[in-house]
């Protein structure tokens, strides 16, 4: 047996070969090579069975990133060996099925590449022991059901859909993770079979971390609210709606909450919301599904109904931790080990509709109700297959949706009695609604097969001529059909190789041996086979009244979570672009404004608040009078800047505060900053005089009288807390200054002036820097000059 | 005469953070030209004023005003005055080109 770790690596590698192979034999379609893969996979997976049966379990493990406890490990067990089977199984049967049905025109390397994209990631995802491991191979399989369902990219409906399922789905997959990482801070693991022993129920992040996860499984599995992605997945081929969004995909959430049950299965939140979630799918997914036109929209609520079923009955098996290995646990055990048996039962069934909506739209051209009828005659396979899909789907014997129903309505009852968790309260509507839900099921399984299949025969509605399919495209769902009939017949064959190490997986520590009943296709006259006769008596007359109706279509009302959707986006891009254009104007001043404001906020803020301001004057030098002479007359010529009203003045001003500035480097002991500071305020005001020479004469100033008052308010608060800051620094010294080491400049360098040693000796590196940004300075200013645009490249931004 | 400094420092950085609001190109220039005055000023006042000779060693006691800030001032006055040439120059350039002194008012405006 190979390690695991290979096998979930096989279609990845095999996805890089597919251009090479594609362009490299272009005579065979290359489905038939990627066919090899699933098909090798799967028997491989086989060879797991009876050792798995026995209670074996296989562990392996990989280095990843061992820094962040972060192992590429996998482990199969009873669970994970169900999914794989699925996973392979039908990756196997849709693939032969997508041979035939894809056209050699379309882009078949994209396909088969996205598909064996997902199905390595569907393997990683029921493999990983690693929750971060999981949660990349789960986010890989959004991201290829994303690529896939907008496969025919330049059709505007395929683009949504894929949109919506990968930010409903990526959202929820952010939730999760966000719940892993929660759950890694509560036990400090991150393998999943260490968590369930080490999970402490009490800690205050174990709500939250089971909501979190419970978002993400919901929304992967299209529970409600999050099913609205679903129907619009329909956009994608139908290889790919029967293989991601019915038999694969959609399941990844329920493996997620059969994975997690032993960790979060004792609590009584997670019973509560994943019954009742459970249960509002089932009916909303089955009460939608009758009022679609669409064969695919159909089976795409039917799929998020069935996916609510088997949701509900692990809800259902969750109470069986709050007995642990006692008698009376067994019945609710028994309701998980009806989710598995649906589980299995649905992949069978949906996955064969799926593939008998795909024969039809590809004989005929159309997939809507109203336009077809009377195929029967045509094509009596599809038919026959259809038949069977749909009233096993329907729970009718003898097919194998009507064992698994069976057992649904028997948890259902047993459930409604039970004393844990108040449910004595509401107990009673479970089974009610089920039966409800149960009964809208049935209505629109007879839609499936009568609508299509029987009455008159338009002929002028259908795009081609009736026929029957190629045998090729019809082998994957004969054999589906054929598994449908088997699993009837023989149902302890699949309960006792897979379904029963399935369920030890979500019971570690419970002893199963000999509590579980086998499945009988015949178990007396109790109350799930009177609510069975009950669905198909109501549904009949249902299906009676409703057929006299001439459109089946009740449009959607007003208030739906498309809508909720659709407008939820609209309105954030909406605001989104309100807000960012309201803030960013596009002028300079307000985002100065901003930055100011900011600075004086936090600046200022942190300022108050840690009663940082201080001042002492004691260790002021002396006030000469000549000096405070300068001062105030910089501080008057500052001022006067503001109110000057030529040009000239300003630029006047400015000089006479440079060279005050000089003169205060004189009076304080800097000759050569005076120095520098004289030459390059000349240079500098020469400059002023030269642009002042070429820029027109006036300049409008006329700012309104608002903008003007919060421009001097800002001023000023810039200026205090400048002022502030600075009093306060200056007053306390905190250590000695290290320049007495530079007093010694003549011995470490031979220079009398201090200044120029610190310059040329000392701290030289700045000095060369500094003449770096010169020397950039002055070639800036030289190309600005000289540079110019030729003509017919310049102005490239106003075309 | 540090507090005087300081307080002399704060009015120029008030003086500047107004011109920097304006709209006119040229007032911004020297908002910025006013604000590295302030900041040298400061730099100055934060090594203690008068405290000692010029730092040149010469007959002296020995005691010298700090050189440190000096030698960054320096520094720092060379840099400014390599940006506020090149924004002179640009400024120039862009009325020449674009016929334009005024920052624009706002993508709104226009």
């Amino acid at each position: 047996m190979i390690s695991l770790q290979l096998a979930i690596m096989i279609p990845f590698l095999a996805a890089l070969f597919i251009p090479f192979l594609y362009k490299k034999i272009p005579r065979i379609h290359i489905g038939w090579i990627v066919l090899i893969v699933p098909t090798v996979l799967f028997i491989t997976l086989t060879q797991f069975i009876p050792s798995i049966a026995e209670g074996k379990t296989y562990l392996h493990s990989l280095r990843w990133i061992s820094s962040y406890g972060i192992h590429f490990t996998t482990y199969v067990d009873g669970l994970s060996i169900i999914f794989g089977l699925l996973i392979t199984g039908i990756g196997s049967l849709v693939i032969l099925y997508s041979i035939y049905y894809l056209s050699e025109k379309e882009s078949l390397h994209h396909f088969y590449i996205y598909l064996l994209l997902f199905m390595g990631a569907m393997l990683g995802v029921v493999f990983s022991d690693n929750l971060m491991v999981l949660y990349v191979f789960w986010e890989l399989t959004s991201i290829s059901s994303f690529l896939l369902i907008a496969f025919w990219y330049h059709r505007k409906k395929s683009r949504y859909g894929a949109q919506k399922a990968l930010l409903i789905t990526f959202g929820g997959g952010i939730a999760m993770l966000t719940s892993f990482m929660m759950i890694y801070f509560m036990t400090g693991t991150l393998s999943v079979r260490e968590i369930i022993s080490s999970i402490d129920t009490s800690h205050t992040l174990f709500v939250p971390a089971l909501l979190l996860l419970l978002i993400g499984a919901f929304t992967k599995s299209a529970q409600y609210p999050f099913h609205i992605w679903l129907p619009d997945a329909m956009e994608a081929p139908t290889p790919v709606s029967a293989y991601l969004h019915s038999a694969t995909m959609v399941k990844a959430g329920i493996y997620l909450v059969a994975r997690f049950t032993p960790v979060f299965g004792s609590h009584e939140v997670w019973f509560w919301l994943v019954t009742s979630i459970g249960l509002i799918t089932l009916f909303w997914g089955s009460f939608n599904a009758v009022r679609q036109i669409d064969l695919k929209a159909l089976l795409a609520y039917s799929t998020i109904s069935q996916l609510g079923l088997i949701m509900s009955l692990f809800g259902i098996g969750s109470i069986a931790h709050q007995f642990g290995a006692a008698e009376n646990a067994v019945m609710y055990t028994q309701a998980s080990f009806a989710a598995l048996f649906h589980l299995v039962n649905h992949s069978t069934f949906k996955g064969a509709l799926f593939m008998v909506v795909g024969i039809v739209d590809h004989g005929v051209g159309t997939r809507d109700i109203r336009r077809l009828g009377g195929l029967m005659s045509f094509m009596p396979v599809s038919f026959t297959i259809a038949l069977i899909g749909s009233f096993s789907m329907a729970g009718l014997p003898p097919f194998n949706g009507f064992l698994s129903k069976e057992m649904f309505f028997e948890a259902l009852v047993n459930v409604s009695q039970s004393n844990v968790f108040s449910i004595q309260a509401f107990g009673i509507l479970f089974p009610v609604i089920a039966w409800i839900a149960s009964v809208f099921t049935f209505v629109y399984c007879m839609m499936i097969v009568f609508k299509t299949f029987f009455g008159p025969y338009h002929p002028e509605k259908l795009e081609h001529p009736a026929h029957e399919a190629k045998i090729g495209m019809l082998i994957p769902p004969i054999i589906l059909a054929v598994l449908i009939i088997g699993i009837f017949i023989f149902p302890n064959i699949l309960g006792d190789f897979l379904l029963r190490p399935g369920l030890a997986s979500l019971y570690p520590s419970f002893n199963l041996d000999g509590m579980l009943k086998p499945i009988s296709i015949w178990h007396g006259f109790n109350p799930a086979l009177w609510m069975t006769i009950g669905v198909v008596v109501v549904g009949i007359i249902i299906f009676r009244v409703q057929s006299r109706r001439k459109s089946l279509y009740i449009p959607p009302g007003k208030w739906t979570f498309d809508q909720l959707y659709n407008s939820t986006l609209e309105q954030i891009e909406l605001r989104g672009s309100k807000i960012t254009s309201r803030y960013m104007t596009g002028s300079l001043r307000d985002y100065l404004v901003y930055i100011f404001l900011f600075l004086g906020i936090s600046v200022g803020g942190i300022f108050l608040f840690s009663n940082a301001f201080s001042f002492d004057l004691s260790s002021n030098a002396p006030v000469s009078l000549h000096e405070l002479l300068i001062a105030l007359t910089m501080m008057a010529a500052g001022i006067a800047i503001i109110f000057a009203k030529s040009r000239i003045t300003t630029i006047l001003l400015n000089g006479a505060i440079g060279y005050s500035i000089a003169l205060l480097f004189v009076l304080f002991r800097a000759p050569d900053l005076a120095l520098t500071q004289l030459v390059v305020e000349t240079v500098t005001t020469a400059l002023f005089l030269l642009c002042f020479y070429f820029l027109p004469k006036k300049e409008k100033e006329d700012a309104p009288q608002r903008t003007k008052r919060v421009n001097v308010l800002v001023s000023i608060l810039v200026g205090v807390i400048f002022v502030a800051v600075a009093l306060s620094v200056q007053s306390g010294r905190l250590f000695e200054s290290i320049s007495t080491y530079f007093n010694d400049a003549y011995e470490l360098s031979g220079a009398n002036n201090i200044v120029n040693a610190i310059l040329g000796d000392f701290r030289a590196f700045d000095t060369m820097l500094e003449v770096i940004v010169l020397f950039i300075g002055g070639i800036g200013v030289f190309t600005l000059i000289k540079l110019r645009a030729r003509k017919g490249e310049d102005n490239i931004e106003n075309q | 005469m540090e507090t005087v400094i300081i307080i002399l420092a704060g009015v120029l950085v008030t003086v500047a953070t107004y011109l920097i609001l304006s709209k006119g190109v040229l007032r911004i220039i020297l908002g910025t030209a006013l604000l590295s005055h302030a900041a040298h000023l400061l730099l100055m006042t934060m090594g203690g004023l008068k405290r000692g000779g010029v730092p040149v060693i010469w007959e002296g006691d020995g005691i010298y005003t700090d050189a440190l800030p000096q030698a960054l001032i320096l520094t720092s006055i060379v840099i400014s005055f390599a940006v506020t040439a090149f924004l002179l120059v640009l400024a120039y350039r862009t009325y020449q080109e674009k016929n334009l002194t005024l920052m624009a008012r706002g993508l709104k405006d226009e």
